[in-house]
């Protein structure tokens, strides 16, 4: 059986991957235009701050590919033929398959105003992007970031680290608030200013203005302000990379329409990653989920049912994380950016404003419900436990230092969060439970 | 996306162009402050250099305190404007495009001096100075003179100019070091640590043993890296020198059956690699701007264990044929003789191994080459650590997202990422629990922990929601 894998990334990677832990016997191939070699594309912006390297950004060692019978193919797939199961490749290539799995990814939203496409306005998402910023931002002095979303403050990131200065332009009246409660996000605006970024909130690009060569020249912003800037980071979300998949048999709204095996409506094709939209989404969770960690849940499901081993695709408690500059964040659950009705908050903030912990519960039963984290790193499988058991607030919080992640040494905060508490409840009276006794420390 | 050019990605791998620049890092750039505090630190080398030819033979205590004092407090003073105005955390920016740190010509440059420098220290003193057959020191050494008449009231050697510029290397990096990493309480506290275990350890107490005629001992050198500590001339020594001797037999002996097991058992090996050693010291704070050169591919793990076992085999025969010389006066065993045995061990392994390519070769293999290569002390520990150790480097669910920031700033050359993107704990044998991986780990993935051998080696990964278990096929 031949196995056709379209795209490259964590999605179709971790389904090639499985499908050979899975069975030794199929053939597995997987075409890319982007990249001869899986590579990490959360980490394109380390490549640009010169952190890594592009080998480093390889996950696996080159001849691993070989060594588990993955065929890699550098090529474009520019037509699929669904009735005679068979790629069309920019090489002129004809690749047959027996079952397809589309992993085709995402691509940048673009701005849909004057100028959007003169020269060095770009959005980031491929290896290719980060080139193409690195030749546009070759001695530039200030450049414009658009899109206040995790992206943007990336881009953001990395414009500072070549000394160029930057404007970010965020549609919402505070940073990425449309996810985030207000001092999180308010937290946020502040730490990027720190770090020497133009802040401008409810501010979106007008248009986009040349120079005599068709470059960028300046931005005209809503509020009526010209900025000039030899760069224009366009950072407003992407969406499914499927253009070349419309007009053909395969049923499309936004992604590729796909149950819960995550096949498609056509028989013998299945589709992974950002690409895919559940026509079911899971309860409180989005149709197309453009995340790392669910791209490799949904090849390893993808994979499962591309050996007719029925699986569905079923993520547990929803987690995420993201690196604000030097601000770390990890949320778990549901943390809404307003509470919900029935809901209490307990927020706890850092005397020095550089780190806090929000913690959503049920009012009537206690349970938690979402865990916010800036600054301060959780332990995974404890807040995932605390999630799924509904375990009350009050026992969380007593029992907060097994849920803490942070490097040895670092300044316990979870008296804090009792005080925070007792202020919110008076009261009450909590001690934190120290997990183990001295000997079990020692000895375990 | 259209089809692009094959060579893209060689260009990622081989195009780099290098800045000679100290730090590429554009949102800073260097202020005038910061240049004439390296110039100071160019005049103070200069001061050494010129001493090495003679200069100072008239004023040798004024030219030496000048000299140290350039470089210390030329070095501080660059590190604290480099960091003043940064918000505190992990900023590599440009450390892959800066010539020094990415192997360009300045590193190559380096290497060189460095390398030249340990040839002349091992084999050929007396060209640093070193006077012949009780002649007076000159040049380099003689330099050294008045700090080591005022430390152990003797004349310098070769080595105590070398452990001088060792210390001073360890302070002023620790300095930077903990500037750099000053978000971080556990890089705080183990540089600290280096710092103190190098000067007070490895530095002023063994001067001070000798100024008072007591046998020259660094405490917390432990055999087999102090590779003679079972020699005749040192147990001879020690035997001789009364109940203080005795102690520092005693204690030796002690730290290789009972402290360093121990303390491996609660903590791991980095109790002495990364918080005690001084290898270790000059590794973690003068050679922090190389970690991210070691190798991590397969072959160089497979070179690094055969090495590593290799000299830790070597060192074993070595101490047991030097030991049956000095039970039984004999010194051929077989066709092996014990005393061409630990001349060879001496030159391939104390001189070579861990002196020239060890610290001479930072800047194109990484900082801790003798170590994940070549340490006999680190061979022994690290088993104990595979496999009677409560440490681990626990791995966080499932919140890699595989950047390779981990691996790359390994300076053991372990591929962390390899096992913290499957959400497993690390537990290997090299590690030296330096904590890099964690702090440069943008997602809080890897903690480092002793806890219960419970689950030490487990996979947390969520998978499915079915539980896949992870068969070892990757």
């Amino acid at each position: 059986m031949h196995i056709a894998i379209i795209g490259n990334g964590i999605a179709g990677i971790t389904a090639a991957r499985y499908l050979r832990k899975l069975s030794s016997g199929c053939h597995i191939s997987v075409i890319s235009s982007e990249t001869r070699h899986f590579y990490s594309r959360t980490a394109l912006m380390y490549l640009y701050m010169g952190h890594l390297t592009y080998e480093n950004l390889k996950p696996y060692e080159d001849r691993f590919w070989q060594k588990n019978r993955i065929t890699l193919l550098h090529d474009h797939v520019n037509q699929i033929d669904f009735t005679q199961q068979c790629l069309h490749c920019s090489s002129g290539k004809v690749v047959y398959y027996d079952k397809l799995l589309l992993a085709t990814g995402s691509k940048s939203n673009t701005l849909n105003c004057p100028g959007h496409n003169l020269q060095g306005v770009q959005g980031l998402y491929s290896l290719q992007d980060v080139q193409l910023m690195q030749q546009h931002t070759q001695g530039i002095t200030h450049a414009v970031v658009a899109g206040g979303g995790l992206i943007g403050i990336e881009v953001a990131e990395m414009l500072r680290s070549k000394g160029i200065g930057v404007t970010f332009l965020v549609r919402e009246n505070s940073y990425w608030n449309s996810i985030l409660p207000p001092e999180e996000s308010d937290m946020l605006n502040r730490h990027i200013r720190a770090h020497g970024v133009n802040l401008l909130l409810d501010t979106q690009i007008q248009a986009i203005l040349p120079d005599e060569h068709g470059r960028v020249r300046a931005v005209m912003t809503t509020t009526g302000a010209e900025i000039a800037c030899r760069f224009v980071a366009v950072t407003i979300g992407v969406q499914p990379n499927v253009d070349f998949l419309r007009q053909t048999g395969l049923e499309i709204d936004r992604g590729i329409l796909v149950n819960q095996y995550l096949q498609t409506n056509l028989p013998n094709v299945f589709a992974a990653g950002d690409c895919a939209q559940l026509r079911q989404p899971l309860p409180g969770r989005k149709a197309i989920e453009q995340v790392w960690y669910t791209g490799r849940m949904q090849g390893i499901t993808a994979a499962l049912n591309l050996l007719n081993r029925e699986t569905a695709y079923q993520p547990r408690i929803w987690f995420n994380s993201a690196k604000f500059f030097d601000l770390e964040y990890q949320t778990y659950g549901n943390v809404p950016p307003a509470p919900l009705p029935g809901q209490t908050q307990l927020y706890w903030q850092h005397p020095d404003g550089q780190k806090c912990l929000r913690l959503v519960y049920q009012t009537q039963t206690g349970a938690l419900q979402g865990v916010n984290a800036l600054g301060i790193r959780l332990r995974h499988d404890v807040a995932e436990k605390w999630l799924a058991q509904q375990t009350p607030a009050e026992t969380v919080l007593t029992q907060f230092s097994t849920a803490i992640f942070d490097p040895e040494f670092t300044q316990p905060i979870e008296q804090a969060l009792l005080n925070q508490y007792h202020l919110q409840n008076p009261g009450k009276q909590l001690r934190a439970v120290h997990k183990r006794s001295l000997w079990h420390t020692i000895f375990g | 996306m259209k089809l692009l050019n094959q060579n893209i990605t060689d260009q990622y791998a081989h195009g780099t162009k290098h800045s000679l620049s100290l730090t590429t890092d554009a949102a800073y750039p260097q202020s005038m402050v910061q240049k004439t505090a390296l110039a100071l630190v160019a005049v103070g080398l200069l001061l050494l250099l010129a001493a090495a030819f003679g200069a100072a033979n008239a004023q040798p205590a004024a030219w030496l305190a000048t000299a140290l004092v350039c470089i210390g407090a030329g070095g501080m003073v660059y590190a604290f404007k480099q960091y003043q105005h940064r918000q505190a955390g992990i900023k590599n920016n440009g450390v892959y495009q800066t010539s020094l740190t990415a192997r360009g010509a300045a590193a190559w440059l380096l290497a060189l001096v460095l390398t030249g420098f340990y040839v002349l220290l091992y084999w050929f003193p007396q060209l640093l100075g070193l006077g012949q057959n009780g002649a007076a020191n000159t040049g380099l050494v003689h330099l050294f003179d008045p700090l080591s008449f005022l430390l152990k009231k003797q004349p310098a050697s070769q080595w105590f100019v070398y452990g001088t510029l060792y210390t001073l290397a360890i302070l002023v990096m620790g300095f930077k070091f903990m500037l750099k990493y000053r978000h971080n309480r556990y890089q705080l506290f183990r540089t600290a640590s280096v710092m103190f275990f190098q000067l007070g350890f490895a530095f002023l107490l063994p001067e001070w043993l000798q100024r008072l005629h007591l046998p020259y001992n660094d405490f917390k050198n432990m055999w087999p890296l102090n590779y003679y500590f079972f020699f005749d001339w040192h147990l001879n020594e020690l035997l001789q020198s009364g109940n203080i001797g005795r102690f520092m037999l005693f204690w030796g002996i002690l730290m290789v059956v009972l402290v360093s097991p121990g303390l491996t058992w609660f903590f791991g090996k980095r109790w002495y690699c990364s918080w005690v050693c001084g290898c270790g010291g000059l590794a973690e704070t003068a050679g922090d701007p190389f970690r991210q050169l070691s190798s991590k591919s397969l072959r160089a793990w497979q070179a690094e264990r055969l090495l590593v076992y290799g000299v830790l085999v070597f060192a074993l025969l070595m101490t047991a044929l030097v030991l049956y010389t000095w039970f039984t006066g004999k010194a051929q065993v077989w066709f092996l003789n014990s005393y061409r045995l630990r001349e060879w061990y001496g030159f391939l392994i104390g001189a070579a191994f861990s002196g020239v390519i060890g610290v001479g070769f930072y800047p194109l293999l990484g900082s801790r080459v003798w170590c994940r290569f070549g340490c006999p002390v680190a061979a022994i520990l690290g088993i104990q650590q595979r496999f009677f150790s409560r440490f681990r480097i626990t791995a966080n669910g499932g919140q890699c997202i595989s950047c390779g920031n981990c691996s790359a700033y390994c300076e053991m050359g372990i591929d962390v990422r390899w096992y913290a993107q499957r959400g497993q704990n690390i537990v290997r044998a090299s590690c030296v629990g330096c904590g890099i991986c964690a702090a440069v780990c943008p997602r809080g993935v890897l903690k480092l922990e002793n806890a219960p051998l419970k689950n030490r080696e487990a996979l947390h990964i969520r998978q499915d929601g079915v539980w896949l278990p992870e068969e070892n096929l990757f």
